[in-house]
């Protein structure tokens, strides 16, 4: 179900797929099985965001309250963040 | 010039396997059990390896399962900061022991497959029974909670059930599918003429692939390893040599690439003698291929230089006897038409088992 996310939908990062802090890249890594993603600062802020209870909407308004952006720019980022992730096997959707 | 830190170590713990599989790239002399690493080396090569930013840890073999030790060394790299990665044929791990290595940190286990079929999965392993084992280790990794991935090596033998390879991930539980054709490297290189897939099988599992990865959209991923004998360019051998990983073998030895040792001119360094990032940054073996001064003019005059950085340095070796040879699986490759040739000349043979000398 990579193709379509709706509001009620509450994202998770997949299994085998975690965060971590990296000196050396002076950077947050989300790494996975044979992948490591140096992360934006968007793209973090997002991640750092999912808990496994959140749901897409829920996910946007609290963005909301960190970025200086319209809301639907928000939400357009995000989705698509999401369903990258999703088709890269490094996110679930349910 | 500075590599900057590496990303990934694969850790030979061993080569001792029950699997006799004759795909495998390990060398043709294995090293034995009283010349492996000891726990409190490994321990320390964990620890440097983390310290100088590597990211991924890959306990291999041979069968890592084979050491007692393999549940403390998860637990070292795991608490060191390591992405933890078991690859591993199943055979030596049970429910106990998958247990453990999940509670230790084992972030995720890689399980080869080497049919989905039973006879058939018998025959390439030299193993009796691997398949039911195979599935109780999935079963045991879901129920621990972990992420698994299968491992399919494909090859002449085992092609024509890729469909059902596929379908078998799925029934196994896995998020992660790899395809892979086999590396001409070490065993597997004895073995091309019972391995070699004809140019309609390399063909037909490209499609067979791309549909699956359609179809299980969201279920399984599927990472697909081409046959380089039929491509155009070569594989960007070890993303780069010296660029992102490095294999440590059961004796210590610290490679650029796990086939390295197959280029006699190199001397590899061993773990202890100095530091790990010393011999990851300044070492003549991996200093030999690193970046781009050491090509051949037609890598150098290539835009693909950094792509695919000459490719492979051992087939390199093996087919143009220059190890800084132009891959001879590359179209642009003088040697390129002669290698072809060589392989679609192949004899077929039979199966040779990867076991230890008896000599």
């Amino acid at each position: 179900m990579t193709g379509s996310l709706s509001d009620e939908m509450v994202p998770m990062l997949a299994r085998g797929v975690r965060l971590r802090g990296d000196q050396h890249r002076d950077a947050t890594m989300l790494l996975a099985p044979e992948r490591a993603l140096k992360l934006d600062p968007v793209a973090e802020a997002i991640i750092r965001e999912i808990d496994g209870e959140r749901s897409f909407a829920e996910l946007v308004d609290r963005l909301e309250a960190v970025f200086d952006a319209p809301r639907d720019r928000i939400e357009r980022d995000v989705r698509d963040f999401l369903l990258d992730m999703a088709g890269r096997g490094m996110m679930e959707l349910s | 010039m500075n590599p900057g830190p590496p990303m990934a170590l694969l850790a030979e713990l061993t080569h001792r396997c029950p699997l006799a599989c004759p795909y495998c790239s390990n060398p043709v002399d294995l090293v034995r059990r009283s010349a492996e690493l000891p726990t409190e080396a490994w321990v320390s090569v964990l620890r440097e390896a983390a310290e100088i930013g590597v990211l991924h840890v890959h306990f291999s073999g041979g069968e890592p399962a084979s050491r007692r030790d393999l549940e403390a060394l998860v637990a070292v790299a795991a608490e060191a900061g390591l992405y933890t990665n078991l690859i591993t044929s199943g055979v030596g791990l049970t429910e106990v022991r998958i247990q453990a290595l999940a509670e230790r940190g084992l972030d995720h286990l890689q399980l080869s497959v080497q049919a989905p079929e039973p006879a058939l999965a018998d025959r390439i392993s030299g193993y009796r029974d691997a398949l039911a084992q195979k599935r109780a280790v999935a079963a045991w990794t879901n129920r621990a909670g972990m992420a698994l991935t299968v491992n399919a090596v494909m090859h002449r033998a085992n092609l024509g059930l890729l469909p059902q390879t596929i379908d078998m991930a799925v029934e196994l539980g896995a998020q992660r599918l790899e395809v892979a054709h086999v590396q001409y490297h070490g065993w597997a290189l004895r073995n091309r003429g019972a391995l070699l897939p004809t140019r309609a099988q390399a063909d037909a599992a490209r499609a067979i692939v791309d549909e699956a990865r359609s179809r299980l959209s969201g279920i399984l991923q599927t990472d697909y390893v081409p046959p380089d004998h039929f491509a155009q360019f070569p594989k960007p051998c070890m993303g780069g040599w010296g660029q992102v990983g490095m294999t440590i073998t059961p004796e210590g030895k610290v490679l650029p690439c796990h086939a390295a040792e197959t280029i006699p001119h190199l001397t590899f360094e061993a773990v202890g003698s100095r530091p790990l990032g010393e011999i990851w940054a300044d070492s003549a073996a991996f200093n030999a291929y690193r970046g781009t001064d050491w090509m051949s003019e037609t890598c150098r005059a290539c835009p693909r230089r950094e792509i695919d950085f000459g490719g492979c340095r051992c087939q390199a070796l093996a087919h143009a006897g220059d190890a800084a040879a132009t891959d001879p699986a590359c179209e642009r490759s003088p040697m390129n038409a002669e290698f072809r040739q060589r392989v679609a000349a192949e004899p077929q043979s039979a199966f040779v088992y990867r076991r230890f000398s008896t000599g």
